[in-house]
């Protein structure tokens, strides 16, 4: 094989400048398979190159924080010994190219990343955006997308028990796919990807390696252009039956105490696992490539090394522990090999047959580069004047049954919510309720970010999907915790793009420094473009909470005869609500400010109320306003409402479709009510009544009532007939 | 009652069963893994719900030729009750202990929904309920959808076999009721001796009220008095 020149270098992806580093780091110009290496450790995905540097300036440390960014997943207290252990990571090249395993294998990813700190996944959720309903390709990339996430989730056995699901012709080109895993592992028996000594052994285990999704970590670092179909063989194929073998046999294995460090085999295979591990140790790794199981004959060592087939990890042993592994892993029919060894030379050494093929310094592949890309800086939003005459019923009626706010039961009825039998409240409230098994504690878990806000305003827009995620926690009754984050961009090549990351980071650090949410893990994507054009900023956040009694969950649907609490205030803003955008065809102006202040002090009390037992039901207002969130109670509930506002400066439209933040209502019984608005004057909580629960009509005040049966078809309606394909986007 | 569940690598409501029975029949089973040769004295043998082998080549094909399902045959010959829930009612069809088949669902899409069903018949099994009441278990399934040849249809009706139906809020057997095409809303069945039964709810999922119901908890209540 020819010594490969500067322009091999650039057809892997990196630039003249990085050749040039890579020469300097070993003295010599790389052979074919190092430079391959190099280039799979050093390209976006792998490296963070161009993000790290705004990454650092994130919250990340708490009380309850045992580990943050750094490992395969974050780590929170949770008391009684318990820690979670959650992720979110995109999976948007692959799942656009081919939607089932794409979002499939995505799944597969992050529940690796769970299970490999030695936690037992418990939860799934998943944050998707497609393009406009009515773009040729969206129906099919949905269907896909939730059958490969069902498949493997519902396959492997664990809840996939919420996440959120958008359409914005801004994700025509590059659909979203975002899974997040969420697992439970006891405070002394946590894993962590660190290879320990030299002279530990390296154990490969799990599937085969094949010649699969090679590059694909590349891929995840190029936009799109025409064509994007000819790179299917990039993306990878999942078997979530292996995966399940797996992740029961590593369990058991961990528990026997002869494991040291354990890496999923992700992005860039046995690469990055082993590069990664030996660098948290500060030790070298050897590899000898032969001994890796293959199903494709005559693979190269690059191959070997690029390959991203699934359901594989790399763990280091205490030395003699061989046997024992190979025993757990023969139980459950699955490989187990030693390829090669811990070793103290702080090297990456690879060989085949005996012949060396790479010696590589880990430092540098590790360590990756950091770069100051340039950013352009945002224009500030302005509110944009939207029309508030003429709301009608029907204003609310168009909105609940339209693609973004239509129910989401097409999806979720394709996820098994219920398998692990601790799944409190399933899908289709605010938050995801899952016990902890053989607890009366209980996690709330939500998926939050608004996309239309971030793209009028992407510092405002991380601010607001943090603050939602808030709001869904304090709804559950849950004490918010924590933070993973999927930060979905176009190039960081682009100045422009570059400037929406650096704002949506720095509404992400001032958000979560606010309501005391570390981010503890989390994810970026860039290159999410087609043809040069970016998708709108999309800092998707997932955020953890804790309840201490699962008895004093706070649920949506309100009891008949409860009356109507509105927590916050009404300033009636309809700029890039979702009421502009679906009555009036306006996008853009300013999105909501948020209180940060306000949220906080205003998710406390709901908490404390609902811990208190004196809120019967609880639901935030987010998109569409007081109206629909109203509207989402009573058709959870199958009860009616009235209502009367108490504001007469107001318009109806503003007064019942604005997006003011910090909000939520509250149904409480009747024999509470005086006690709670007692209690809100006391704390300076802004707390009104608004009208009661009950009967089989919606009726509000100055925009008319409608049956619950009526609302309810509205809302079932929109997604399983588009998805039969008998409506458009527009309903 | 010494109850036994058999765990296939793939199955994943093994872990929720064995609560259940522990739970709400006061009977921690004993887990037997796919491999063993020969079952422990029990009373009842629960297949549990899940992907067993990965539904590959069928759902429930090749765990029906697992070594265990020999000792289970067996066990189910001598009279010993056998619970199938969800892929243990495919594997028991795919043995031949229960008679017809399970094949993909009507709307070719998994199915995760609570849904009501009309209990008939004299199951033990069942002894929990009246003939004619409605209860409501989850399903979750992608192959559920029960088939049979008309001959062995009209056996089962005629001998009071069909035990469990997809019904609507009526009691009707509706079209709409029913999550996955099965003919004449079936959702479980037994077999001559009555000590067979298979279903496709998840009895194991709603065994407290916070987790949407109780009908699971004295589903496993009677069956551990009727088969002790």
């Amino acid at each position: 094989m020819s010594t490969p020149t500067v322009n091999d270098a650039v057809r892997l992806g990196l630039s003249a400048d990085e050749y040039r580093q890579i020469v300097a780091h070993l003295g010599r110009p790389p052979n074919p398979t190092e430079l391959g290496v190099f280039s799979a450790m050093w390209n976006e995905h792998c490296s963070y190159k161009s993000s790290r540097r705004w990454l650092r300036t994130l919250p990340t440390s708490g009380d309850q924080v045992i580990h943050g960014p750094g490992e395969n997943a974050g780590v929170v207290d949770v008391g009684d010994g318990w820690a979670v252990v959650f992720k979110m990571e995109s999976h948007n090249h692959p799942s656009f190219i081919e939607p089932y395993q794409g979002a499939a294998t995505g799944v597969g990813g992050i529940l690796r990343d769970v299970f490999t700190m030695g936690a037992r996944p418990v939860a799934i959720l998943n944050s998707l955006r497609f393009g406009d309903p009515d773009h040729a390709k969206t129906r099919h990339l949905v269907g896909g997308v939730v059958g490969g996430i069902g498949g493997y989730g519902n396959c492997m056995g664990i809840p996939t028990v919420g996440g959120e699901c958008a359409f914005d012709p801004g994700y025509n080109g590059n659909i979203l796919v975002n899974a997040m895993a969420v697992g439970l592992v006891r405070r002394d028996q946590i894993f962590l990807a660190n290879a320990g000594q030299p002279g530990n052994p390296v154990l490969y285990v799990g599937a085969r390696t094949g010649r699969d999704g090679i590059h694909g970590a590349s891929m995840a670092s190029a936009g799109f252009s025409d064509g994007a179909e000819a790179r299917r063989p990039t993306v990878q194929i999942g078997d979530p039956f292996m995966e399940k073998l797996l992740l029961e046999a590593c369990l058991e294995l961990m528990a026997t105490g002869v494991v040291i460090g354990i890496q999923d085999m992700g992005a860039a295979g046995l690469t990055s696992s082993s590069v990664e591990m030996a660098a948290r140790a500060e030790v070298g790794i050897r590899l000898d490539l032969e001994r890796v199981p293959v199903r494709d004959a005559g693979m190269t060592p690059l191959e070997l090394m690029l390959s991203e087939s699934q359901e594989r990890m790399l763990m280091t042993l205490r030395p003699g522990a061989e046997a024992d592994a190979a025993a757990v892993f023969q139980k459950w029919g699955l490989d187990a090999v030693v390829i090669g060894a811990v070793t103290d030379t702080g090297r990456l050494e690879l060989a085949m047959h005996g012949a060396a093929v790479a010696d590589l310094p880990i430092g540098p592949l590790a360590e990756g580069l950091v770069y100051e890309r340039p950013t352009t800086p945002l224009p500030s939003s302005k509110p944009a004047p939207v029309p508030d005459r003429k709301a009608t019923i029907d204003t609310l009626l168009a909105l609940i049954g339209s693609p973004n706010l239509a129910s989401r039961r097409w999806i979720w009825e394709q996820y098994d919510h219920g398998v692990m039998g601790d799944t409190i409240t399933p899908p289709g409230s605010d938050a995801a309720v899952v016990r902890i098994h053989g607890t009366d504690r209980a996690l709330a878990l939500t998926a939050d970010c608004t996309p239309r806000y971030c793209e009028a305003d992407p510092r405002l827009g991380a601010i607001q999907a943090i603050a939602e995620s808030y709001r869904n926690l304090s709804a559950a009754g849950s004490r918010p915790l924590a933070v993973t984050d999927c930060l979905n961009f176009g190039s960081p090549e682009d100045p422009v793009v570059m400037g929406t990351f650096k704002a949506a980071v720095e509404g992400l650090s001032e958000a979560c420094c606010a309501l005391g949410l570390p981010i503890v893990s989390g994810n970026v994507s860039f290159y999410n473009e087609t043809d040069n054009c970016p998708i709108p900023p999309t800092p998707q956040v997932g955020t953890v909470g804790l309840i201490e009694d699962v008895g004093r969950t706070g649920r949506m649907a309100p009891s008949p005869g409860t009356s109507i609490l509105l927590v916050g205030n009404a300033e009636g803003h309809l700029s890039c609500s979702l009421y502009a955008r679906e009555i009036h065809g306006l996008t853009g102006g300013a999105p909501p400010p948020v209180d940060l202040d306000a949220e906080r002090r205003h998710g406390e009390w709901v908490r404390e109320q609902i811990s208190g037992g004196r809120a019967d039901a609880c639901h935030d207002i987010s998109d569409g306003g007081l109206a629909v969130a109203l509207a989402e109670m009573c058709i959870a509930a199958g009860t009616g409402a009235s209502v009367r506002p108490p504001d007469e400066k107001l318009s109806p439209a503003c007064f019942y479709f604005g997006e003011d933040q910090a909000r939520y209502l509250l149904a409480a019984q009747s024999e509470q009510v005086d006690g709670l608005l007692r209690a809100a004057a006391e704390d300076a909580i802004p707390v009104r009544t608004l009208g009661r629960f009950g009967g089989r009509k919606l009726q509000l005040a100055s925009l008319g009532s409608v049956a619950v049966d009526t609302l309810r078809r509205r809302h079932a309606g929109w997604f399983p007939s588009y998805m039969n394909g008998n409506t458009g986007g527009t309903g | 009652m010494k109850a036994v569940v058999v765990v296939f690598p793939g199955s994943n409501c093994d872990r929720d069963v064995a609560v259940a029975l522990a739970r709400c029949a006061g009977c921690a089973p004993t887990l037997v893994w796919h491999g063993a040769t020969s079952l422990p004295v029990c009373d009842l043998v629960v297949l549990p719900g899940g992907f067993s082998y990965g539904d590959y080549l069928r759902a429930g094909a090749i765990a029906a030729h697992s070594p265990i399902m020999r000792s289970v045959r067996q066990a189910a010959a001598r009279g010993v009750a056998v619970l199938g829930i969800c892929n243990g009612f495919q594997i028991l069809t795919e043995t031949g202990l229960l008679p017809g088949a399970l094949v993909r669902n009507a709307g070719l899409r998994f199915v995760c929904r609570p849904v009501d069903l009309r209990v008939e018949g004299d199951s033990p099994f069942l002894a929990g309920f009246t003939p004619g009441e409605r209860i409501r278990f989850p399903v979750a399934h992608m192959e559920g959808n029960y088939q049979a040849d008309p001959e062995t249809l009209a056996g089962l009706e005629a001998e009071g076999r069909i035990v469990l139906r997809y019904v609507d809020a009526n009691g009707g057997v509706t079209e709409a009721a029913n999550p996955n095409g099965s003919v004449a809303g079936i959702a479980g069945i037994t077999s001559a001796s009555r000590r067979i039964f298979g279903l496709m709810p998840h009895p194991e999922r709603v065994i407290g009220d916070e987790l949407g119901g109780s009908d699971g908890r004295r589903f496993f209540a009677a069956v551990a008095d009727a088969l002790a």
